[in-house]
Order: C-alpha cells, then structure tokens, then sequence
C-alpha cells in the first residue's frame, strides 16, 4: 500500500548534509591534533575544526570558556588571532603539511542523529559556523575533542570583570597571546592550578598567591618557585572598582582577613569535561565525580555510532602528554587499527574538591550573591525558587523553598532553573551549572555524585538567528509548512461545526488558522 | 493496602492539574498521579498562547486569566492581547480573513497597517505589510502556570504523586473503582485521565478506544531583546512570544509522528529544523537577526482525528484530551472536567461536539489514511 503523506510532517525535508567529511575532528587542542594527525598518517581524508579564535562577542559572553573580561584588544583581529593560534601551536602547522583540512575559527555547535523519538534525518549531521555563515555536515567518523571548560563557583565579588577561569587563563596567555592583567591570585592547589600559576609565571605575570581551602596543597605537580601557598582558608572574596578586581581578602578560619593586590582572581579549582555535542547527539551522560563531574555513558571511547571521544572530553588526560596518546589511540581505534589502552583513572575525588571549596565560599559569602550571573539569580532566590525580580511574590509563593518542592521527589535541576531562570542566560550555563548542581545537592542531603544534572541542548554555542539560519534549503522547508500540526478541522470555530460555515472556513483558509 | 480519593487525575500536566485544583477547590479529596514530573512534557514546552477563539471553552478562558495569578497564589507571567504581523501578502490576506472570523464572535480586533506593526513591534523590518492586532487574547509562561496550578492544588490540600505510572485500572459494574501503582492501589469515586498521549494506552485495557496520535514539535529560543510593549507577536508560519525576560521564544513548522511508549517519550531530540525556525524568525524579526539563538527543543503533543478537543464523561470517568491545544485554555477546561466530575455537565458552555462518541467506528486505520504513521527509523 502506498503510504499516505502528510504534506504538513516534515517526512523527507531535512536536507542532506551540505558537505560530507570521511574522518572529522572536533577540536585542535593535543587529543585533537594527535587524533587528525593519526588518521591522515593512515591515509585517511581528514578535517580538524576548532572554534578558537572565538568571536570578541562571545569571548565578553564567557564562552566557551570563562574569560572575565581580561581578554586584551588582540582578540578583536581575528585573522591575525589565527597567524598567533598557529604559532603557539606546532602541531597545527603540521597538520597542514599532513593535508589536513585544517578550519579554525569554526564553530561546531550541534549534532543531530536519528534516535528514539526521530527518525527524520537523511544523515547524521554537526551543524556548524563561519564567517557568519552556518551549514551542516555529515561524517563517516566523527571524533570529539572538545576539551574541557571551566568550572565556576561563585563568592562575594565574583561577578566583576578580572573574576576568570584557568581554561580561560591559560587560553588567552598560551594560544591567544592575548590576557590583559598582571597581577594574579589563583584558587585552587590541584595539578590544574600549580600549571596555571607556572604558565602565569613563564609569560611574565606575577603570581600573588594560591589560596587553598584545604589543609595541604592537593596536586602532584612542583609549585613553582617563589609563589606563595596559603593552605587551610576559610574563604575569599574579591573587591575592585571600574576595572574589576583590585584585590582579593582571603579569611582565616579564626577569622582574620589577609589583603592581596591583584588585577584578577583565577579559579583553578577544577575543570569540566565539555561533553555538549556528545550530549545533544543523544549519548546518556553520568556522574563519575574522580572524572569532573557529568561525563558520557560508555564502556569505551566509542560514545555513539561513528562517533568517538578522546582527551580531556572524556574526563580524563590532565596532561598534554596524555591527551596526545590518548587522541591517537582514540582514532587508531575509530579507524579500526588498534584496541583502545583504557585510560587510567585519576584518584583524586574532583567533585569532593569542588564541594569543600563551595561550602567554603558559601559560608563567606551573603545569599544575595549572584549565583547565575546572566539572570542576576542570587543564592538566596536558587534555594528559595523564588522567580526573578519582574514578577510578583505573593505570599504563597515566598513561602515555596527548594525544601518544599523536595516533598514531590528528589530535586529537579531542569525544573529549578525554570523557576528561578537561573542557567537560562546567555552563557547557557557555563559560568553556573556546576555550582547549582552542588548547591541542590547539598541542600537536599545528596552526595556530590547523585547531584542533579541539568542538560545541553542545541546549539551549544550560542548563535545569531541570522547565522544559524538555513537560507539555502527554504523551498523543500517551505512546502506544507504551518504554523501547527496542519489539522484544518481543528481551528473551526466550535458554532461553526457541522455547518456550512464549517465548509466556507475550510476551503478559504485550510489548516493554517492557529493564533 | 488501598488508600480512598474522592477523585483521582492521571496526569501532571496542565489539563490535569487545572482539573485538579478545579476540584480541590470545592472542597474534594484528589490525587494527581504522574508517570515523571509536574509538566514535563508539552505542558511546559509550548508556545504559551492563550487566544484559542475556536474553542467553547474561550469565553471562560479569557474571563479567567486576568484573575489566574490571584486565584493560584502565584505568578503565570499572563499578558493579554497578541499582534500577528505578516511579510507576504497571502498570510496578510489569510489573517486578515480570521481577523473577520474573530470580530463576527464578538472578539475585537484592529486590522493594522506596516507603520503602526513597526511601532508596535520594533524588531518588525521594512519587509512588514502590517496584519491584525487581537484585543483579546494573550499568553503565558507555560513553565510557571504549570508549578502554579500543582502549588495552589497542594495548598489546598490536593496531594501530587511524581514517579508513580498508572499501571492498571480497575472497574467495578462499569465504573472505575481504583487505580494501580508501584505505590499501591487508590481507590477513587471518580477518576480524570488527563495523560497526554499516554490516554489511549491506559484506557484501551478497560475497553475505551480513544484514537490519538502523537506528534514531536520544536522550539527555538533566544537571548533577551529590549521589552516589548506587547510580547505575544506570531506571524511568517511561527507561534510564540517575547518572554517578560525578553527571549524570544518560537515555535512552528513541520512535525513528526512518533510511536508512544506507555511509559512516555524516552528522549525528545531536535533536528535541524530549528535551523528554519531561525530563519523565520529572522525574516520576521529583521531587526532582530543579530540576537543569539541559546536553546532549541522538541515537545510529545497527542492529536486526535479532528484536531479538537476530547471533554467527555463516560460513567464516572472523564477523559481529557485537548488535542495539542492546552496550554491557553487550561483555566477554563479544568473548570469543564470539574464541572463533568461534579455536575455531570459543563455548566458555562456547550461542549457536547466534543464526545467521545463522534469517533465512535472509527475505520482502525485512520492514522495511515491521514498519513499519520512514523518514519521508518
């Protein structure tokens, strides 16, 4: 039997990929660059996009790492941007020489699959970005490595321009030669902030201090000469003027306070692996707190059909010589020449950390402190589900609290954020899903690691509509389009049905009449 | 173990808990069961429109909105009125001819030029011919009204079980006696189904045929855009509104049947369809083209063979289905089911044309005569 067509489904309009990759790379970082180089030493046609350098907009937008403002004026030329991304980085030039389709600046920023609940697609396809321009493509493998980003966790005086992540930090100085400050104080003792304060101190900018909440200094690796280590804080807070910070107060648990200068504060606390594209192309995600939090579900690196994760993504790889392995073992493996070394799992409870930090700031910091800084959320207002200033608060609703909603079942991460709109902003999250996840945690008694996950949704950067835009492919989308489901009968007026109006409607407007 | 309600609601979202609240308010006894969450599903995933004319249950919906907030205790986010602007001259005509339709129903409406849109509108472009501005109507954040209805059920005493699948329905000489659970058996004297899509699955074991079909739909939504003195604006193929926060949320286009799972959507992906919401929005918005795009997402909505609503009591069963069209009308449909569950009829408007009844030997293979089938996977 002929099958019926529903000329308003969208049954054969999803255009085929605009352009068709044999091996793709998502990210030039170590995993990413060794991956692309290993599958064109294989012989294989191969494409390596990152997104750096990132547009000056979304740079001040923190994404997609926490710049805080200290990004310098070289981020606004971008062209010369890539002559410094490639300097700074030797193994870009030789992906050139391997034939490599190298496109930096470009934006891979959705993944799209057939999966339960669709089945629309020709092709699995990544939406992607440049020059203002957006288009899609499809791949024979996919391979994600997107890194890690940062993770931010607020304090008094955390929303000022100077405030920044160590992603952040070592971005601008490393690739973009381009951080705007001199003077800095690192948070955190970890490996990840013992490398930021010796990349701080090789390009020539002071570091005043590592503050630590922690008895000892957590990482293995050397604390370099000279800087300053103070353990065993109780909490910090940052105050500036214009500019943003201009000195952070760092407490002793008796109380007393120790004032250090400085043109930005460093949160090296941990990183977060940047699982988004996975996620969005419809891998189940889990909580492995020695991995950083939220990671990808699955029993290798292969993470969804033709599609594979390697280097920090995963959540693992702290060093540049880990993820270079890992990277080309991942694509030995996706190309079908070599068995995957499982990567060794790190000892150190990340989330743990990360929670011993945050009970530390808070305890130091008012509830009137900002928790998402996009939607202006206060800490208060996130425990409280309370809604945002605009809206009234009639009684009722101040007396609803996060204790009140957790008599329903355990906390909701999506449902918080649609209350309070906290994570709802521009950064789509980046600067406060981590904290919100922990916060609601421990305000419900949960242990880090069943803290609730909020989720990414395409695109995972964001993206102007007249970019994202498919402007090629408007007839085959146009054809039957409507506003709703098409249903003629369903926008008759209810005195019309079974009347002759009924019929005068129907053959004057069709199925397009929903308001 | 068995525990009595005076009425038990199968469904969290918001037909159900608006009929919930409907009848905690007269004072009954309620439970409200929920597979998930409170409005996890289309409830909270829709465009927020509440200017349905067509419906019976209109008039009462429109006196009710204004008052919804105090009635509920909490916020809804409701603005009245809505503007649809148009860029080609076949949708202004089409408009147009509504605009006509509404004022013949008593509804106000001032047909505008491409000047007044633009004031109105300031993110409209040169490209705007002009289009209809309703002086009824409005919307509302699904997200809010949805929590508002479960916060002032339970304060009035209505008890809301999350995570809790209806896993039978037991009857007792033709009527329903009780519901299963993993939580237990409940006993009720009357019971709501207000499932979504999930409404056929648990009815059909009991011998009602309710004929439906699911269908996924997307939105997209960007960053704020300065306020709007009016945020309800629809026009070039797309549903939606400015957020009081100022983000654009739209939605519209093609959809996609899909097979339901008694246990609901097991994921709800998106395509790069919303890569031609952008562009409408765009084309709408032309001033608006530079704001980013922050989110996209698809919602399960069920359909019946007409489009229109199912508002039917059947013994003391009432089934409530508004066909993909809930969310605007929900103050006054929980009003009609309570109404049916109380009174035995809708006291404020006439709703028999959507019975049950009217699909009643419906041919078993309606969905592949419409075309109503599932991709291939």
């Amino acid at each position: 039997m002929t099958r019926v067509h529903d000329s308003h489904a969208i049954d054969g309009k999803i255009a085929p990929p605009d352009e068709m990759f044999d091996v793709v790379v998502i990210g030039a970082g170590s995993a990413g660059l060794a991956a692309a180089l290993t599958a064109a030493r294989a012989g294989r046609q191969v494409t390596l996009i990152d997104e750096h350098p990132v547009a000056p907009a979304l740079i001040g937008s923190d994404v997609p790492l926490w710049f805080g403002g200290r990004a310098s004026a070289a981020v606004q030329a971008p062209e010369r941007l890539i002559e410094t991304l490639v300097e700074t980085e030797p193994l870009i030039a030789e992906a050139f020489e391997a034939g490599i389709d190298v496109r930096l600046g470009t934006t891979a920023w959705g993944l799209w699959r057939n999966r339960d609940g669709s089945a629309a697609l020709p092709a699995a396809m990544l939406g992607l970005a440049a020059e203002g321009r957006s288009s899609t493509a499809g791949f024979g493998t996919l391979i994600l490595a997107t890194g890690a980003r940062d993770c931010a966790l607020h304090f008094a005086g955390w929303d000022q321009p100077g405030v920044m992540g160590a992603l952040a930090f070592q971005t601008l100085v490393l690739r973009y030669q381009a951080f705007a400050g001199r003077r800095v104080v690192v948070l955190g003792s970890g490996d990840l902030a013992l490398e930021t304060a010796a990349v701080a101190r090789e390009a020539g900018i002071e570091v005043a201090a590592l503050i630590e909440v922690r008895d000892a200094v957590q990482g293995e690796l050397a604390v370099s000469t000279g800087v300053p280590v103070l353990t065993a804080r109780a909490g910090v807070r940052a105050e500036g003027g214009l500019d943003g910070v201009e000195r952070v107060i760092v407490v002793a648990p008796d109380g007393a306070e120790t004032v250090i200068a400085c043109d930005s504060v460093i949160m090296a606390i941990d990183s977060v692996p940047a699982i988004e594209l996975a996620e969005v192309g419809g891998a189940g995600v889990t909580t492995v707190t020695r991995r950083g939090g939220v990671v990808i579900a699955a029993d290798g690196p292969q993470v969804l059909p033709g599609v594979w994760l390697a280097g920090a993504a995963a959540g693992h790889c702290p060093t540049r010589v880990a993820a270079l392995a890992d990277g080309a073992a991942v694509a030995s493996a996706a190309l079908g020449q070599g068995g995957v070394v499982p990567p060794v799992e790190g000892g150190f409870d990340r989330m743990a950390y990360r929670a011993d930090w945050l009970r530390a700031l808070v305890a130091h910091s008012p509830d009137t402190t900002p928790v998402c800084q996009c939607e202006e959320v206060s800490r208060a207002d996130l425990i409280g589900v309370q809604p945002p200033g605009y809206l009234p608060r009639p009684e009722p609703m101040q007396a609803r609290s996060l204790e009140t909603l957790l008599h329903d079942g355990p906390p909701d991460a999506e449902q918080v954020k649609r209350l309070t709109r906290a994570g709802m902003g521009l950064c789509q999250g980046r600067r406060c899903r981590e904290q919100i996840s922990l916060l609601l945690a421990m305000a419900a008694n949960l242990p880090p690691q069943a803290a609730p996950r909020g989720n990414w949704r395409v695109p995972v950067r964001p993206l102007p509509l007249g970019v994202m835009a498919d402007w090629d492919h408007a007839a085959r989308m146009d054809a039957g389009w409507d506003v709703w489901f098409g249903i003629d009968t369903q926008w008759i007026p209810y005195q019309d049905i079974g009347t002759e109006a009924e019929q005068r409607h129907l053959s004057e407007l069709g199925g397009n009449m929903h308001l | 173990m068995s525990t009595h309600y005076d009425v038990i609601v199968i469904g969290a979202g918001v037909t159900g808990l608006s009929s919930a609240w409907w009848l905690a308010r007269d004072g009954l006894r309620v439970l409200v069961l929920d597979k998930g969450v409170v409005g996890a599903e289309a409830s909270s995933r829709n465009g927020g429109g509440a200017s349905h004319y067509q419906s019976p249950l209109f008039a009462e919906e429109q006196r009710l909105w204004p008052m919804m907030d105090d009635l509920l205790g909490y916020p809804t986010e409701h603005r009245a009125e809505r503007i649809i602007i148009s860029t080609d001259r076949h949708e202004f005509d089409h408009y147009n001819y509504i605009g006509d339709m509404c004022v013949a129903m008593g509804w106000p409406v001032d047909k505008i030029d491409g000047d007044t849109a633009r004031a109105m509108v300031p993110i409209a472009g040169d490209n705007c011919l002009g289009g209809i501005h309703l002086r009824f109507g409005g919307h509302a954040n699904p997200q809010r009204t949805v929590q508002a209805y479960a916060w002032a059920l339970q304060d009035l005493g209505g008890r809301i079980i999350q995570h809790c699948p209806v896993s039978a329905i037991e009857t007792t000489g033709g009527d329903v006696s009780a519901v299963v659970t993993p939580r237990g058996r409940f006993s009720c004297g009357a019971l709501v189904v207000a499932a979504g899509p999930q409404i056929a699955g648990l009815l059909a074991p009991i011998g009602i045929e309710v004929p439906l079909m699911a269908g996924r739909a997307e939105m997209i939504v960007t960053e704020p855009a300065p306020l709007m003195a009016l945020g309800g604006v629809d026009g070039n193929g797309l549903y939606g509104r400015q957020t009081l926060r100022g983000n654009l949320a739209f939605g519209g286009g093609p959809h996609e049947w899909i097979d339901t799972d008694p246990a609901g959507p097991r994921a709800r992906p998106t395509t790069p369809l919303s890569r031609s919401l952008a562009r409408r929005v765009a084309e709408l918005f032309p001033r608006a083209a530079h704001l980013n795009v922050i989110r996209s997402w698809a919602g399960i909505v069920e359909n019946t063979p007409d489009g229109r609503p199912i508002l039917d009591r059947l013994g003391n069963l009432v089934i409530a289905t508004m066909s993909g069209v809930g969310f605007g009308l929900s103050p006054a449909t929980g009003h009609a089911v309570r109404d049916l569950v109380v009174d035995g009829t809708c006291s404020f408007a006439d709703i028999a044309k959507l019975n049950l009844a009217r699909f009643a030997g419906i041919d078993p293979g309606w969905r592949a005569s419409a075309g109503w089938l599932p991709l291939e996977a």
